[in-house]
């Protein structure tokens, strides 16, 4: 008897503890929800950076408190705040670019704001003119990278094109990542489709595979572990002298480097590269869209663009903001990048994907 | 209780009321977040996409990730037998100076977090590591760093299984069987074997289901050619975005889950079976003769170098770094990674960990309190299984499905704290189960009724008869739950809010960060986090309350 009423009194507690437990999370978000109209959420990539004093001055000036939530790589966080897309974690979504807005928009993740100072934004990169959905922020090149050393060593001119990576010179100095896991390796294929065409990517990637190209998961293993020129894959005994990386990858060398090179140790395939835009929206369904739009339009300013390039390693949209001194020397964007319309990406991505991990990975 | 008028009737009512509370946790906090992700899958347009499950089933590399699923956990577990059988029968049969040492230090591995695993092996075997310094090898992205983790991994929960019953055989049949004449090949293989048979194959498949669900383990160290369906799945989720396709590998991982389970299921019970068993205690001896000694040394040997190792590579590559520089760093805010102070992840992680601790206790005691009974009906038993899902279904279905399926009121749990010790605590319910039960069921429930007949009180009852035997393994379950919720990575790193990351959740995230003062950072966390559960560990091997046979 005592033991019944001993476990039935313990099933109660148990019950009211979980019940708690639930109310007091329910609370929880409930005073958010609430206390939101001076807080703004930011949902964004792990790679979202800012100065702390650009940040200060917009919290300062707008009068929002500024609260930032970083969720995965940029693929995971496009993902993710689809799935969560009828109860947004945030109010702004910063970082899917041209290769995932398709999910984005189709997805109904955005509702459409047309930012104050967008006509200080290039027209290239609005991809979504008549509805202004998503503002553009930044742009980068995804291209083949090369170990300066390596190739003055072995009296190699480096590689220009796509073509050349194909060449028996450079038969087995290749590295680039995942295109399923990994934006930079998504990038580089689509520019060889850019380049050969719907039909002809697969005879260039045989070609490459032939000619001993290496596929790893991410970047962070490519460029820092694989990759020979970076001042990561020097100490990790990196072998590879050319790398899927971004046009800003040589600059980032000079500037972490202590002590500074006179130059820069890695150098960019010009002919290699694919152009990538990155956007920012207001979120369906944002609890705080007046602070959302204050802070798409804050992105978009001078300030935000010009602190940028150090933080992210990419390059303005805004005209008249200023890069470092490091990225026009050392990194310049590409002058004739690869590019190609959402549209297309859109219906073709998953499939070139799929098609891509058969021929090259199994 | 079975003394009172129409005890089936009583108890019964006794077991639904104590079985509520498990079953709502589990159907609120498993089935419905489970439901609900794979719902979205396979549900669109208002049916059904059922045809879907054939069409992801006839993709060559489906199959092919199917077939390299089977394969390496067959592979894992056989490995795991070869190395282990010898681990049990050295630590239940001979005694020796730093026994007890040597089993505790063996049992760390299980309770690590797969990430600090992956990592350790990386500092070993990757680019750059111990091997690739001494001898230029290197079995990153090769099935060998796999399959070596998985045996570091589940080296204890062989020996542990398989140990804990040979230690309380009763040495004196194969003795007998030797005086017969018998060879001592033939007594053990004749003898001891078959008696053992039932927990071998009981290990065993605990070691298939951890291997065959492995997910930071190959995520870490296999490369992109390595894909266990645990790893598609995610893949499929997170970075391809097929939600049908993820689905359908849910639903097949599911189905062969619940196979083994069912199978685990049937091995316990035969393991219940009479055997002569003895307490532990008597059964060890000083090693004797070339045969046990060559025993002895081969299984330190692999401790040292399989278990050891790793770690100890591990706080190496940590402290390599003039002035603890990666630890300082922890403490500083750089602003980028994390928005606070690495360091903070730890005591979020504690934070975490303990509430998780206390609803794993709460729901998983009151689970075993109704498994108690040895006559428990089948629909009882079947829940006992339905208990160690949370075990084998994807961590990343239950993160994705947590963010889609708690997000309204009266539930709307998502942007509460207690989602992640939620989640953390579904994977501590099993080993709390596991834990209490055996102890639960050993309580002579006369014992009760004599100090009732003597007068005492219900309270003074439960006080000086139930808890003085419960209170020992209630710390080792507490223990328990707490490691693997430190521990727990595929759920977590979905839930956790970023400004407020877990240990394992930061570890990786410096992982995927360029720079060796990152990588530096992650060894250093990697290590804190490893000695955290490696002393809640041995804290609770001191508890151990006598030897008996266990499940982990």
């Amino acid at each position: 008897m005592s033991n019944i009423r001993k476990r039935v009194a313990a099933a109660a507690v148990g019950l009211g503890m979980v019940g708690t437990l639930a109310a007091c999370g329910s609370s929880d978000g409930g005073d958010e929800g609430s206390g939101g109209s001076r807080t703004v959420t930011l949902v964004s990539h792990d790679s979202w950076a800012v100065s702390k004093s650009v940040l200060a001055a917009f919290e300062k000036s707008s009068g929002y408190k500024v609260r930032v939530l970083m969720d995965g790589d940029a693929g995971q966080a496009v993902n993710k705040a689809v799935l969560t897309k009828d109860n947004p974690q945030g109010d702004v979504f910063f970082g899917v670019d041209n290769t995932l807005l398709s999910r984005a928009l189709d997805n109904g993740l955005f509702q459409p704001y047309r930012a104050k100072g967008l006509d200080q934004v290039g027209t290239e990169f609005r991809l979504d003119p008549d509805k202004n959905r998503v503002t553009p922020v930044d742009y980068g090149d995804i291209c083949v990278n090369y170990d300066k050393a390596y190739f003055s060593e072995h009296k190699l001119t480096p590689p220009a094109s796509f073509d050349d990576l194909t060449k028996p010179a450079y038969k087995n100095l290749l590295v680039t990542e995942n295109a399923g896991t990994s934006s930079p390796g998504l990038g580089f294929l689509l520019g060889t489709a850019a380049k050969y065409g719907d039909d002809g990517w697969q005879d260039y990637w045989k070609k490459l595979k032939d000619n001993g190209v290496k596929v790893v998961d991410g970047w962070e293993q490519a460029y820092n572990e694989e990759f020979s020129g970076s001042s990561g894959g020097k100490k990790a005994g990196g072998e590879r002298p050319l790398v899927v990386s971004y046009a800003s990858s040589p600059p980032a060398e000079v500037i972490y480097a202590d002590p500074k090179p006179d130059t820069a140790p890695t150098g960019v395939a010009e002919g290699t590269c694919f152009r990538q835009t990155e956007f920012a929206g207001l979120l369906s369904n944002a609890r705080n869209a007046e602070g959302g739009k204050a802070l798409i339009d804050f992105l978009i300013s001078k300030e935000f663009q010009e602190d940028m390039p150090l933080n992210m390693y990419v390059y303005p949209v805004t005209e008249g903001a200023k890069v470092p001194a490091e990225f026009s020397e050392y990194g310049p964007a590409a002058k004739d990048p690869e590019t190609m319309d959402p549209a297309k990406i859109a219906d073709n991505r998953d499939q070139w994907v799929k098609s891509w991990t058969s021929l090259v990975l199994k | 209780m079975t003394s009172r008028p129409t005890p089936g009737v009583r108890s019964n009512a006794a077991r639904l009321g104590l079985m509520a509370v498990p079953v709502a946790f589990f159907a609120l906090f498993f089935a419905y977040p489970v439901a609900a992700i794979v719902g979205r899958g396979l549900h669109t347009d208002g049916t059904w996409q059922l045809g879907r499950i054939g069409d992801v089933l006839a993709q060559s590399d489906i199959r092919h990730v199917l077939w390299f699923t089977t394969w390496q956990a067959l592979v894992s577990t056989a490995l795991t037998l070869l190395v282990g059988l010898p681990g049990a029968y050295v630590f239940a049969r001979l005694d020796f100076p730093g026994r007890q040492l040597l089993r505790a230090v063996a049992s760390v591995p299980f309770v690590l977090p797969t990430v600090v695993v992956g990592t350790a092996f990386l500092a070993l075997v990757g680019r750059g590591g111990l091997l690739d310094e001494l001898w230029g090898v290197r079995l990153d992205t090769t099935v060998w760093a796999i399959l070596l983790a998985h045996v570091f991994f589940n080296y204890s929960v062989f020996v542990r299984t398989v140990g804990g019953l040979w230690a309380q055989l009763d040495p004196r049949q194969e003795e007998a069987a030797r005086m017969l004449g018998a060879s001592p090949w033939r007594a053990w293989r004749q003898v001891t074997l078959p008696a053992l048979g039932p927990a071998v194959a009981a290990g065993a498949l605990m070691v298939f289901l951890f291997t065959f669900t492995s997910f930071g383990i190959v995520q870490i160290l296999g490369g992109p050619a390595f894909s266990t369906l645990e790893v598609e799945i995610y893949r499929q989720t997170s970075e391809i975005f097929d939600l049908s396709t993820a689905a359908v590998l849910t639903l097949i991982q599911f189905v062969a889950v619940g196979a083994v389970l069912a199978v685990h299921a049937w091995t316990v019970r035969r393991r219940e079976s009479t055997l002569r068993l003895v307490d532990a205690a008597v059964t060890a001896r000083r090693p004797r003769g070339a045969v046990q000694w060559t025993l002895l040394a081969a299984v330190v040997a692999t401790v040292v170098v399989l278990l050891l190792l790793p770690l100890a590579v591990l706080v190496q590559r940590s402290l390599d770094a003039p002035g603890f520089r990666y630890y300082r760093a922890l403490t500083e805010d750089d602003g980028g990674t994390f928005l606070v102070p690495p360091i903070d992840a730890i005591g979020n992680s504690l934070q975490y960990a303990v509430a998780a601790s206390v609803i794993a206790l709460v729901v998983g005691g009151l689970a075993a309190a109704a498994l108690t009974r040895r006559d428990a009906g089948r629909l009882v038993r079947g829940f006992d299984a339905l208990l160690m899902l949370p075990l084998g279904v994807s961590a990343v279905t239950v993160g994705f499905g947590f963010l889609i399926a708690l997000d309204e009121p009266p539930l709307d749990l998502r942007s509460s704290w207690i989602l992640v010790p939620l989640a953390q605590a579904l994977v501590g319910v099993p080993f709390v189960v596991r834990i209490m039960l055996p102890v639960l069921r050993a309580t002579d429930h006369r014992l009760r009724e004599a100090a009732a007949v003597l007068g005492a009180s219900p309270w003074r009852v439960w006080r000086e008869v139930d808890l003085p035997m419960v209170r020992r393994a209630l710390l080792i379950a507490a223990g328990f739950a707490f490691a693997v919720s430190l521990g727990e990575f595929g759920a977590t790193v979905f839930i956790a809010r970023p400004d407020n990351p877990t240990l394992p959740v930061a570890v990786a995230r410096l992982l995927g960060r360029p720079g060796d003062l990152n990588y530096g950072q992650a060894m250093a966390l990697s290590t804190i986090l490893m000695v955290v559960c490696a002393v809640a560990l041995l804290v609770l091997e001191s508890l151990r309350p006598g030897e008996r046979t266990e499940e982990f």
